[in-house]
């Protein structure tokens, strides 16, 4: 009898605990897998939700580990915005697996796929694994393009607005304040990277092309031999070759990437190394999607200016 | 206009099973399958309104989530889910309703054991001096409907006179649409007893598998048919409890009702139907998970086992376990490097073996007593650089003193570093040295090589 009570005291302690939780606050929660997408659904919820990303802004975002407590936050989430490029495919399906979150389940109004409406580039036309690590929906690193967070905002929005309709109204006019701050950051950002049109450009992945493409960039060549093949020195000679030959002068590098390669190569080639994270917060003082496309756009006038 | 007559006629159809017993069958139906019960009626008479969601502005659609949530109340299903129906679109279009992949292990090397099969008990481990090819396994796995996903592992092996076997390794559905944090598994599957015993083997950070499970689960790992129930607790960090009830006879329930427990207890068995509840595998279990930092999370479980063995017609075996796994991973992670894990789990098994006919001499009749065996592993992981890992295990298996003296209690200890090279995730090569202590026969050396690949679509891995 004592034991029943005991029982279910604790029973009604562990449901206190998350009920604590769960009143805690009306905003819609909120979950995003990276921290770019998250600081978009900031942007576009403002204080009608709270946005948790899963990955760390300084970690590959390839390679997350599929932590139990992601696992809870997905459970209590009333929205997951995930990239939808198979960016997240190592480590997003078995957490949503064990979520048992009808309200984040594929197709569901509380799971927002970013790219949606996105052109991806680099679809490939055949699977083989043995040209590296290609994602089979083309490439994932979409939200470097200053154009793509506006399809991202507008899926976002247009998500919210199903979930939470009586504030839709208000994620409506959010979007429209992000859209107009991107037209005038994005002639912002044109303005001052137009002097280095064609510009010739290094990446250690293949997860600048979005932006290469944008503001006219010409990416050389990449330090991995292929997408997600560790560089080797034959492979890296040849960069040193195709650098030389083309005067490239700048070789972007994420804060996973591995630095100390990047730096061998640019001393072979006089050439900077940029320090350029994708991801909001991997700087400090760049805590939103405006502060890191900003933070990029000035590494790369300040690399390629230094070198004019 | 649509959505105006079809609440009415959903309105009289609750009205009427409110007033009939049809009530109570649903409220049972809701208890045991309940989101596709429950959300199947739900859906038929909405079928073309799922259709409409898609197209009707964000009103009409607060006013379909209003009627739904009526239905709700008015059929007494509490929270079964409206978004299954919407989920029927299934997972991304990626070309195909179901995954298909192939993962081969090869094993080579060589041990000082004359025996090698008996310091190498487990069916994935190596077997011989020379070759082995310890798993070749086909993994299928896809949505079934919006209600469930089902897995399935065909696993071929070539033993060690050269002859193919197969088994059905797991062949399992698992819900995913459950009201209340509920989750249903049921067919074939690894029972969730621990962490390595659920792993399928190309994801063990050691070639072969720790000693005391396979003392306690057999060569192939504790897994029968049966159902597995789980639950999300609503804490603020992860917990989850969960209970597998499973038939507790064949050669993959090896402390209780295998065809080879004379192994164990030396007698004759007694063969006997499943007549009660008792007669069947009860494993309940308990895991739970806390990040201690931004880069370090832990992860603790506790397990047990019960059921009937085949000593005597009452005999039975309770399994005990506890389970640790600590990582930390760096902020700026590449690839997943540099990290450092620990893991480890202990065992402990109390087998009744009740009096019974000596299988080797029907003239002796072994005494009633509790063979009594324990064991442990503890293992280290360094990813010192991207795809580079080296690994330390250390570990025994124990068992007390018993009429019958079995070569599967023997005590034993091993120690085995050993170093992965992961060309990509993809692939894998290993070597790793084991030192085996037997008691009463002495060491041995072994030196084994481990490559790996794999082909198609590649399971994420659990954390």
């Amino acid at each position: 009898m004592r034991l029943t009570n005991f029982l279910k005291t604790a029973a009604l302690a562990l449901i206190g605990i998350g009920g604590a939780a769960t009143q805690a606050t009306a905003q819609l929660r909120v979950v995003a897998t990276t921290p770019d997408l998250a600081s978009v659904a900031r942007e576009i919820g403002g204080d009608r939700v709270n946005v948790v990303a899963l990955a760390k802004p300084t970690e590959d975002p390839h390679f997350v580990d599929a932590k139990p407590s992601f696992i809870v936050t997905l459970n209590r989430a009333d929205a997951l915005i995930e990239g939808g490029a198979e960016l997240e495919l190592g480590w997003l399906p078995p957490l949503l697996e064990n979520a048992r979150n009808g309200k984040i389940n594929a197709g569901a109004p509380g799971r927002i796929v970013a790219s949606e409406g996105i052109r991806l580039l680099e679809i490939p036309t055949s699977f083989d694994r043995s040209k590296g690590d290609i994602h089979s929906l083309g490439n994932p690193h979409f939200m470097v393009d200053p154009v793509s967070a506006k399809i991202v905002a507008r899926n976002i929005a247009s998500h919210l607005g199903q979930i939470d309709p009586k504030n839709a109204a208000t994620y409506n006019s959010n979007l429209a304040r992000f859209n107009a701050r991107i037209d005038s950051k994005l002639a912002e950002w044109q303005r001052q990277l137009a002097p280095y049109r064609g510009a010739k450009i290094v990446t250690y992945h293949r997860d600048f092309i979005y932006l290469a493409q944008r503001f006219g960039f010409s990416i050389v060549d990449e330090l991995e031999p292929k997408p997600g093949i560790a560089p080797s020195p034959s492979h890296l000679a040849q960069v040193i070759l195709e650098m030389k030959r083309d005067n490239a002068k700048v070789i972007l590098v994420q804060p996973f990437q591995n630095r100390k390669t990047a730096e061998t190569v640019a001393r072979q080639t006089a050439a900077t190394v940029l320090d350029t994270p994708q991801q909001p917060g991997a700087v400090s003082g760049a805590t939103t999607y405006f502060d890191m496309v900003d933070n990029i756009v000035r590494q790369l006038g300040n690399g390629l200016g230094a070198q004019k | 206009m649509y959505s105006r007559q079809s609440k009415t006629a959903l309105a009289h159809f609750a009205r009427a099973i409110r007033n009939s017993r049809i009530r109570f069958c649903l409220l049972v139906c809701a208890a045991s399958f309940a989101a596709p019960g429950i959300a199947r009626a739900q859906v038929k008479p909405p079928k073309s309104k799922q259709d409409s969601i898609a197209r009707a502005d964000s009103i009409a659609r607060a006013d379909s989530i209003a009627l739904v949530k009526q239905l709700e109340k008015e059929l007494g299903a509490s929270g079964a889910d409206t978004s299954a129906a919407a989920s029927s679109q299934g997972p991304r279009a990626t070309g195909s309703y179901m995954n298909i992949g192939f993962v081969a292990l090869t094993d080579a090397g060589w041990s000082t054991a004359p025996d090698i099969g008996a310091i190498e008990r487990g069916d994935h481990d190596p077997h011989v001096n020379g070759f082995t090819i310890p798993n070749a396994e086909i993994s299928l796995d896809g949505n079934v409907d919006p209600y469930f996903k089902g897995f399935s592992n065909i696993v071929l092996k070539i033993d060690s006179a050269g002859d193919t076997g197969i088994e059905l390794e797991e062949a399992y559905g698992l819900t995913t649409s459950l009201p209340a944090n509920l989750q249903i598994k049921f067919g074939q599957f690894f029972t969730e007893f621990g962490r390595q015993n659920p792993q399928h083997p190309h994801a063990w950070s050691f070639l072969d598998a720790p000693l005391v499970l396979v003392r306690m689960f057999g060569p192939d790992g504790l897994r029968s048919q049966g159902v597995r129930f789980s639950y999300l607790l609503p804490t603020s960090f992860y917990t989850e409890a969960l209970v597998t009830v499973a038939n507790a006879t064949g050669g993959t329930t090896s402390s209780f009702r295998s065809p080879d427990s004379p192994e164990i207890h030396g007698g004759v068995i007694d063969d006997r139907r499943v007549q009660h509840a008792s007669d069947l595998l009860i494993a309940p279990r308990i895991n739970t998970s806390f990040d201690l930092t931004e880069t370090q999370t832990v992860v603790l479980g506790a397990s047990a086992a019960f059921g009937p063995n085949n000593s005597g017609p009452s005999a039975k075996t309770q399994i005990y376990g506890a389970d640790l796994y600590w990582k930390w991973k760096a902020a700026a992670a590449e690839a997943g490097f540099p990290f450092l894990s620990l893991q480890s789990e202990a065992l402990w098994r109390h087998y009744g073996a009740a009096q019974r006919v000596s299988e080797a001499n029907p003239a002796v009749i072994l005494p009633s007593e509790v063979l009594k065996d324990d064991g442990a592993y503890a293992q280290v992981l360094w990813g010192i650089k991207p795809r580079i890992v080296a690994g330390l295990r250390g570990e025994f298996a124990r068992g007390n003193q018993s009429a019958f003296l079995s070569e599967l209690r023997r005590d034993q200890s091993r120690w085995s570093p050993n170093f992965t090279w992961y060309p990509t995730e993809f692939s894998k090569i290993r070597v790793q040295y084991n030192y085996d202590n037997r008691k009463a026969i002495g060491t041995d050396h072994s030196l084994w090589f481990q490559l790996e690949f794999l082909i198609g679509a590649h399971a994420a891995h659990k954390f």
